[in-house]
């Protein structure tokens, strides 16, 4: 603002309505075309999976925003795959993954009766513990911590191991373990010690021996008062092979832009000497799918 | 685009609450106006013929039910929102001079003129009369009164009280065919569970007492059984917290992860906003820190800034505070220059209320200005160099001595 424009003259404001601001910079043609380029590489990376991954350990973390957008990507991606799915879904009922499925174009019900879906609908089994009959001993319930019973998560990881055991009729491919999320078995009394020794179970016994993937959703805040869950994510994003953080945008709610996601390529974890690939994209949500766009270049703003 | 949630909560408070999903208010610090949300939400259900179920280890539900607020009809509320919209259009008419951004901004309705059924609003001067009352069915819980908790079901690691509110919640749902069970019953009806100042010592819960409390996990257990029996019922839930004395944060965050909705009072008793002029046709702001995701890739969190509530003769109302804001800063900002804001919702952030709070409270520190605000046009004055000065300050050294601001706040020494 201060400028030595010398005398009483007229100041020349760029005009901050037209997208020509200086003759050097694109077009809105040649703006399109960067941003499509810009889309249709970003969705190849993230989910198209040029080789397709075996035994890999992916992070979903989400700050300020709501991460289960990706939870839902994951969950149609796989199936289209042809890959034998458990989900433990903690926090939603089965009919609201069941009806964003149909949105992304696949039918949990359907794959549910092939049997290559396997859900574990955290709620109704809660109720099912809490106020059904007397359990039959060969059959614990996977939420059996509940009842202070046990203070470890044992039950449910076998019912993670039975559920994607290879079976003699199964013609699928690789099994994939799904979780929304665990920062609610800390809600419901889990230490976070018990937590992460199912992971590593799980890890065991589906990445290494099964040789599937995980993919796991935590939530997390930042000036978080919440020390157990920062332990959890803290120590689960040192051992993940990928991480996607979705964060909310600093400056608050925007319309066009609803968030950022850094995705981070932990390839460091498996070669030494290697560095960390870390990328961000800004996100926005639509009715049945995301668009990602690099930083600052949104529709909108072209 | 408006939220469908946020939308109905503003308009018809007491009402917006999706079947099979639970709000949870954030008391205010006294208690008033949860207190008056919770009781707008039990005669909402009265009105639509819902049944309702009411818990309490404050009151006991029979005197809850006895203060309900009436029911406004057609006639009277039409004529109340009627003078209230011929005061607030004379204002609107003249054009906004310095915000002119904003001009351009579609206006937000709170309130409607026309009745709709969707909702319903009440008089808080006057009780629902006894014969509406009773016209529905209700069950109420209140703690004290119950048995102590049943032997016979397994040892649930809760907190006996919630255990027992749990327990009776479930035996309602069954018994009246809120969950489809049974064949027989085809109940169609919607029930309405009201469940107040939950985690409160009256529960026999320590959540409230210390830092450290011996069972922090009973609160979010219990959130987390009542969850699975609304989503799998036709049923909704308020259930009003005392989130200010809380002092374990992390189980306010937990608490807010496992509801659908959350909305937090803040009220002005006591406080220096009470005096503050700005906020003179207001007594509390809303804040709102989390809304449902329900069967859908979006939720849409636009709409929740800048809420405020007042409670005047008769009616409790929500509304968005920014066009009056507005309205307000323009007597406060000098005249003779023009300034340009931020767009609403840009992709910069908001030109929310806090925001304005901020630079507002710049001018009255006679600090630098924050950057957004741009001289647009001044008038011209030679200083000694031969240029004009642009610093981006209020003329205040004119005349060897401070201006006041014209306006509202007064700038101190």
């Amino acid at each position: 603002m201060e400028g030595d424009k010398g005398g009483a003259g007229k100041k020349r404001w760029p005009s901050l309505a037209g997208n020509r601001l200086d003759k050097h910079l694109p077009g809105k043609v040649e703006a399109e075309r960067i941003l499509l380029a810009a889309v249709v590489s970003v969705s190849h990376e993230i989910f198209q999976h040029k080789e397709y991954p075996e035994g890999k350990f992916t992070l979903l973390r989400d700050t300020r925003t709501d991460g289960s957008f990706l939870v839902h990507h994951f969950l149609s991606f796989y199936l289209r795959a042809g890959c034998k799915v458990c989900f433990v879904a903690l926090l939603q009922s089965f009919s609201h993954y069941s009806i964003v499925a149909q949105k992304l174009g696949v039918s949990l019900a359907a794959a549910k009766e092939r049997g290559q879906l396997v859900f574990l609908e955290g709620l109704k089994s809660c109720l099912d513990l809490v106020f059904g009959e007397e359990e039959q001993p060969g059959q614990p319930s996977p939420l059996q911590f509940l009842s202070g019973s046990t203070s470890d998560l044992r039950a449910l990881f076998e019912f993670v191991r039975v559920s994607l055991a290879p079976s003699a009729g199964d013609s699928w491919k690789g099994p994939v373990l799904l979780v929304d999320d665990l920062s609610v078995l800390l809600s419901l009394g889990a230490a976070p010690v018990a937590v992460l020794d199912f992971i590593h179970y799980c890890r065991v016994s589906v990445c290494c021996q099964l040789k599937g993937n995980i993919v796991v959703l935590v939530h997390s805040n930042e000036d978080s008062e919440d020390e157990e869950n920062e332990l959890l994510v803290n120590s689960l994003c040192h051992h993940s092979d990928l991480i996607l953080w979705a964060e909310g945008l600093a400056t608050g709610f925007c319309k066009d832009v609803h968030g950022q996601i850094k995705i981070s390529k932990r390839l460091s974890l498996r070669q030494a000497g290697e560095q960390d690939l870390v990328q961000i994209y800004q996100y926005k949500i639509q009715d049945r799918n995301v668009t990602f766009f690099a930083r600052g270049l949104s529709a909108a703003v072209l | 685009m408006y939220s469908y949630f946020i939308l109905h909560f503003v308009l018809f408070p007491g009402g917006g609450v999706a079947v099979g999903t639970l709000l949870l208010i954030e008391e205010d610090k006294y208690g008033l106006y949860s207190n008056l949300l919770f009781k707008y939400f039990l005669a909402e259900g009265i009105v639509c013929g819902h049944d309702l179920f009411v818990a309490s280890a404050k009151e006991h539900p029979d005197k809850i039910l006895k203060e309900l607020p009436a029911p406004l009809l057609d006639d009277t509320y039409g004529k109340e929102l009627g003078d209230e919209a011929a005061a607030k259009s004379e204002d609107s008419q003249d054009s906004m001079k310095i915000a002119w951004r904003y001009q351009n901004l579609p206006k937000m309705e709170a309130s409607p003129t026309t009745y709709t059924k969707f909702g319903h609003y009440y008089d808080v001067s006057k009780k629902m009369s006894p014969e509406l009352c009773q016209s529905v069915k209700w069950h109420s819980f209140y703690l004290h009164e119950e048995l102590s908790f049943e032997p016979k079901l397994k040892a649930w690691s809760m907190n006996s009280g919630y255990a027992r509110l749990l327990q009776s919640i479930q035996k309602i749902i069954s018994q009246e065919g809120f969950d489809g069970s049974d064949p027989q019953k085809k109940q169609r009806n919607v029930l309405r569970i009201g469940i107040q100042s939950l985690g409160s010592i009256l529960w026999g819960d320590g959540v409230c007492c210390s830092d450290n409390p011996e069972d922090p996990h009973s609160l979010t257990k219990f959130l987390y059984v009542l969850r699975g029996l609304l989503r799998k019922s036709l049923s909704a839930c308020i259930i009003t917290v005392p989130a200010h004395l809380i002092q374990n944060k992390a189980i306010m965050e937990r608490v807010t992860n496992l509801s659908d909705m959350v909305v937090g009072l803040e009220s002005f008793i006591g406080s220096e906003r009470e005096t503050n002029p700005l906020y003179k046709d207001y007594h509390g702001l809303v804040h709102v820190h989390q809304i449902p995701r329900l069967n859908s890739l979006i939720c849409d969190v636009s709409d929740t800034k800048d809420l405020a509530f007042r409670l005047k003769r008769k009616l409790f109302t929500i509304e968005w505070v920014q066009d009056n804001y507005l309205r307000q800063e323009r007597n406060i900002y000098p005249p003779g220059f023009s300034y340009l804001l931020k767009q609403k919702d840009s992709a910069w952030g908001e030109g929310s209320l806090q925001h304005s709070t901020f630079l507002m409270s710049f001018l009255a520190k006679a600090a630098a200005f924050a950057s957004r605000l741009v001289r647009h046009s001044e008038p011209c004055e030679q200083t000694g160099s031969g240029r004009i000065r642009q610093t981006a300050e209020l003329r205040m050294w004119r005349h060897g001595h401070r201006q006041e601001a014209p306006g509202l706040l007064v700038i101190s020494t």
